[in-house]
């Protein structure tokens, strides 16, 4: 049977011919023409920045906010400590003693009373957030160093140095990282930077793992054959091309991580082996004030919210930006 | 070894259609990936045989369409030639030079003569990079324009694949998929290759993109004198724009011929068996056509049947031939490969649709069976002046 | 209401709209069509012009999604099933209605044996003890072509290929009896050869159980070989309905024209030139005033941006939703006659 061609329109002559192949974006002037205002590329003019969506995801999570804000307060207290803080931390006060020698409780000189050595609770409560949030962001910071540097190795180059690293890794996992810690720090005896370089050192694992894995997905991805093809060295491809992909995990487990450090440095201080006094570590305050729980109880409870607070502002931040970052979220 | 001299396609520089000498050589290329077992000393207990010795050449200023199912090797063999993934075995020569020779700068340097155009334009494009930034990083690279002309260059580029140069500060999750896939060729065409392998460029845009995509590849082609490898498991496609057709099958090729002669007069049963499952868009046709059933399933690359990979599942195959030698890509014809013991000078297997709709050789007169053959418009065999045939 | 089976499903101006950061998006925008008992529809569109969504919709599952509104009806055998509780929906659900869903890796629980996946429909709505639905099961597997199926319906869904486990999808949906049945994409993520033996066990089994099947695709060769009866959409709405053979012949509306002519062909002549529709394709959430086809369209006109078009009656159970369709239909019937 013979073939009957559908109608074309084209050929009947309707259509004028293209000089191009190439079909653009239609002409903005047929939209106007009709007295409408309506353009293709309004859309993709109109989009934000990718920041500024992360950001207002961020900002629709209420307990991501909350968190912000108390670290925000935390940070404020402890830079501003010195200035802010109504008597020194070391000083021992005596009518920061009861006739007995117990500690006072609030009263208008001491805000939130004294500790067993009549020094004021809440001085040393803002220069412990120093030390915290020292400690924490800096031991989370040597561990984010050393965590990238070696997942970003193991999972870019492969083979045998992958293996390498990542068996050393699963060695070091399977330390008790709370022993190991206090061992080193027995021997090296407890100072500041040693304590940083501690916790960092005992922490960088699972930061390992996870850029590892990050890595292991990215490098997998048709833009990095494509940069290759393009003639990128394995330099330029690590900085230019995975190393992006990872700000936003790192971000997240920095966060989460920082709560980590400073429950770790808490710890430490509890059993002796943080920051040694006069320097106020709250983990000490702790320590110190666990036998008088029953008759000067804020002694423990107010440096225990502290540190409750601060752990719980970083996670939920981290939670929150974990969220943020992952433009698939749609069930709020 | 077998004849090597008959395996890989002479070289008819003078009457071969698209006027070319061999761009790319591939000589018994073969690529396997081994399964390993083992968590801390990883033993090879096999191995996926995704390309299992393969030749051709491409050349110079023609289309080469690689078609194949999923599992037959078509994508790996791109990569292979781009050296994106290492041959086992076998040798990818361009322009006369082995590219596994070269390694660093050398190898980066080549780099410049051959581009990919990927199949998934969303994660072809770095997220992370303006689309200015992609498409200036070979530039960046190989140092092609100073940083004053990188910008005019950019937007040149741009303009040429249809994409506005005023949106060169975005991001690629701002445009569709298929501006991306114009992104990605304009980033491909940005090092002035030669050479480009379309792997699959499609079938991840809607079906009414897909001809502007085309026609682009197409115009590009004409106005820069570029040579295609064209990978797609979409044969309709693959009929529009290539010259010359490879099929492959579980890491074998079976069949390469001119595009006319290929869809016209296919000769190897599996290239039978594929042309009349494919789908027209027309009632009519559909309803006068029967698609051949092939009986089983592909079998497992990583195990493929002794002998000819396809005697599994072909009507034609022949106890203790076909299921222990393999056969050899050879000129059949002229200017036509096929890889099958049944095909001769004179004759092949006619594959048609028996009861039921499965496969079986046609025994008897084969000329006038227009219900079971395949329907291919039958300018098919006149080879020549293809070109700008009226639509009607 | 009562169960009217001579009716099967009418949706009357169907809405669904999400609520999404960019704002309303309207995935489906007034649709209404119907199907009858038996009938094999296409329903044919590219990404995003509603036509998953729509199926969804059918099977009652928009009411999980939580920022979707829907509105209008959709009348199985004479009841609405957007009116009725979330209970009786579920009877209908997998028993009447059954769905194919396009990726056969992610549908079919991994966990789960096919045992498992099969028998738990089948003793949910048909009622039957668990050795007679297990010997139920096992003959679905062998009627959509699973060999040995007495053994492998204890193996798991990755130890199939592809076109296996669509088979058991088949299987599955068709295991009670369904009077309609929604393949949604079913051969995109298959090979060309399977392609064609699972579409034509679908319209096999079609006749031989009865059921209305509409097929949703963007693939016009799939819809050519299996469908009577076409609904083309674009951006939400229906643009043109038809019998298959007239609609592909001769297009009543511009996308349609230009959907087939920008796919090339085996059985027409190799052109050096893909006719491609220009343009982009339709971002939901800023769609343009009044018909959505008209920044792409050779026949748009002022009264195309300022109103939407509604479905014209065109032909002879022809539709077409294009305020220019005469200067498609005309020129045919010229040819016709010459």
């Amino acid at each position: 049977m013979a073939f009957v061609p559908p109608h074309d329109p084209f050929a009947a002559g309707e259509v004028a011919a293209r000089e191009r192949a190439v079909d653009i974006v239609v002409d903005e002037s047929m939209a106007s023409q009709a007295g409408v205002m309506w353009s293709p590329d309004a859309a993709i003019i109109a989009h934000k920045g990718t920041w500024h969506e992360v950001w207002e995801r961020f900002r629709k999570d209420k307990f991501a906010v909350m968190g912000l804000v108390v670290i925000g307060i935390l940070v404020f207290v402890a830079v501003t400590a010195p200035w802010i803080a109504p008597h020194d931390p070391t000083t021992q006060y005596d009518e920061g003693l009861t006739m007995k020698g117990m500690p006072v409780g609030s009263s208008s000189k001491f805000l939130l009373g004294t500790d067993t050595l009549g020094r004021d609770l809440l001085s040393r409560l803002m220069y412990g957030a120093r030390v915290s949030l020292v400690i924490g962001v800096m031991a989370n910071g040597l561990a984010l160093i050393l965590g990238v540097i070696f997942g970003l190795t193991a999972g870019f180059f492969r083979g045998s140095t992958e293996t390498a690293i990542m068996r050393a890794t699963d060695v070091m996992m399977a330390f008790p990282i709370y022993l190991l810690a206090v061992a080193l720090v027995a021997v090296l005896k407890p100072s500041l930077w040693i304590l940083i370089f501690v916790i960092g050192f005992v922490y960088w694992t699972p930061m390992t793992r996870v850029i590892h894995g990050e890595v292991l997905s990215i490098r997998e991805k048709e833009f990095v054959a494509a940069a290759r093809l393009t003639g990128c060295s394995n330099m330029r491809i690590l900085y230019r091309h995975i190393l992006p992909h990872l700000v936003a995990p790192i971000i997240v487990y920095t966060s989460l991580g920082i709560a980590t450090t400073v429950l770790f440095e808490a710890t430490l201080s509890y059993i002796g082996l943080g920051v040694q006094p006069p320097t106020p570590s709250w983990g000490q305050m702790i320590s110190d004030g666990q036998n008088y729980y029953r008759s000067a109880p804020h002694l423990v409870i107010y440096p225990g919210l502290c540190i409750m607070l601060t752990v719980l502002a970083f996670n939920m931040v981290g939670d929150g930006l974990r969220d943020a970052f992952d433009p698939q979220q749609r069930r709020r | 070894m077998s004849a090597t001299d008959a395996v890989i396609p002479a070289s008819t520089g003078a009457a071969a259609p698209a006027s070319g000498d061999d761009l790319v050589t591939v000589d018994d290329l073969v690529v396997h990936f081994p399964i390993t077992s083992g968590i801390v000393f990883r033993h090879k207990i096999g191995a996926v045989r995704a390309v299992d010795g393969i030749s051709f050449t491409v050349k110079r200023g023609e289309t080469l369409g690689l078609v194949g199912e999923s599992g037959c090797g078509k994508s790996t063999t791109g990569m292979a030639i781009l050296h994106l993934e290492k041959p086992t075995a076998g040798h990818v020569l361009y322009e006369g030079a082995d590219l596994a020779s070269l390694s660093g700068r050398a190898l980066r340097r080549q780099r410049r003569r051959m581009q990919m155009i990927f199949q998934d334009p969303y994660a072809s494009l770095n997220g992370r990079m303006t689309i200015a930034d992609i498409v200036g990083e070979p530039l960046l690279v190989h140092k092609l324009y100073p940083r004053s002309g990188r910008n005019q260059r950019v937007r040149e580029l741009l303009e040429l694949v249809g994409i506005n140069p005023n949106t060169l500060n975005r991001y690629p999750h701002e445009f569709s998929g298929g501006q991306r896939q114009r992104i990605g060729i304009a980033r491909a065409l940005a090092v002035e290759p030669n050479f480009i392998v379309c792997d699959e460029p499609i079938s991840a845009l809607d079906v009414s993109i897909r001809a502007q995509i085309i026609n682009l590849l197409l115009e590009l082609q004409r106005e820069f004198g570029l040579t295609y490898l064209f990978i797609a498991h979409d044969l309709s496609v693959v009929r529009h724009i290539s010259d010359r057709v490879a099929v492959m099958y579980l890491g074998k090729m079976v069949e390469l011929a001119e595009n006319a002669v290929l869809y016209g007069e296919p000769v190897h049963p599996y290239t039978q068996a594929l042309l009349s499952a494919v789908p027209i868009p027309d009632p009519e046709a559909e309803e006068n056509r029967r698609a051949v059933v092939l009986q089983g399933d592909v079998p497992s690359p990583a195990d493929p049947p002794p002998g000819c990979h396809f005697h599994t599942r072909c009507p034609a195959a022949q106890e203790g031939l076909c299921n222990v030698e393999p056969p050899v890509l050879r000129e059949v014809r002229p200017r036509h490969w096929a890889s099958c013991h049944l095909v001769t000078n004179t004759d092949f297997p006619h594959i048609r649709a028996g009861e039921d709709d499965l496969a079986v050789v046609a025994t008897g007169p084969v000329m006038g069976d227009a219900s079971a053959a395949t329907v291919v418009h039958t300018d098919a065999l006149d080879a020549a002046g293809e070109n700008d045939h009226g639509d009607v | 209401m009562g169960v009217d089976t001579s009716r099967l499903l009418d949706v009357t101006d169907l809405s669904v709209d999400f609520d999404s950061q960019e704002g309303i998006v309207h995935a489906v925008d007034h649709v209404s069509f119907s199907v009858a008992p038996g009938e094999l529809v296409g329903l044919v569109g590219e990404s995003g012009c509603g036509k998953s969504v729509t199926a969804t919709a059918i099977l009652g599952l928009t009411r999980m999604i939580t920022n979707a509104t829907v509105s209008g009806s959709i009348e199985f055998q004479g009841r609405d099933l957007l009116a009725l509780p979330e209970n009786e929906v579920r009877k209908v659900r997998g028993k009447d209605i059954a769905m194919i869903f396009q990726d056969p890796v992610t549908s079919l629980n991994p966990v789960l044996s096919i045992e498992r996946l099969m028998t738990e429909g089948i003793e949910l709505h048909l009622d039957l003890s668990h050795d007679d639905a297990v010997a139920r099961a096992i003959d679905m597997l062998q009627l959509v072509g699973i060999p040995k199926a007495a053994e492998r319906i204890r193996d798991y869904p990755h130890q199939f290929s592809g076109g296996m486990r669509q088979r058991v999808m088949i299987a599955i949906a068709l295991s009670c009896n369904p009077k309609l049945l929604l393949a949604d994409e079913p051969t995109t993520a298959l090979d060309v050869t399977i392609q064609a033996q699972i579409l034509r066990l679908m319209k096999k089994l079609s006749r031989e159980y009865d059921a209305a099947v509409i097929v949703i695709t963007h693939d016009l060769g799939v819809v050519a070989g299996m469908c009577r009866r076409i609904l083309v959409m674009y951006a939400g709405r229906i643009v043109e309905e038809g019998p298959a053979k007239p609609l592909f012949h001769h297009p009543h509306h511009p996308y349609t024209v230009g959907l087939l002519r920008s796919v090339p062909r085996l059985d027409r002549p190799r052109s050096a030139k893909l006719q491609s529709i220009e343009g982009l394709p339709p971002d939901l959430s800023h769609l343009p005033p009044g018909c959505s086809f008209a920044p792409r369209c050779w026949l748009a006109t002022d009264a195309c941006w300022q109103g939407v078009p509604p479905l014209f009656d065109t032909d002879a159970g022809r539709r077409s939703a294009c305020f220019h369709r005469d200067r498609l239909i005309e020129p045919a019937a010229a040819e016709m006659t010459a």
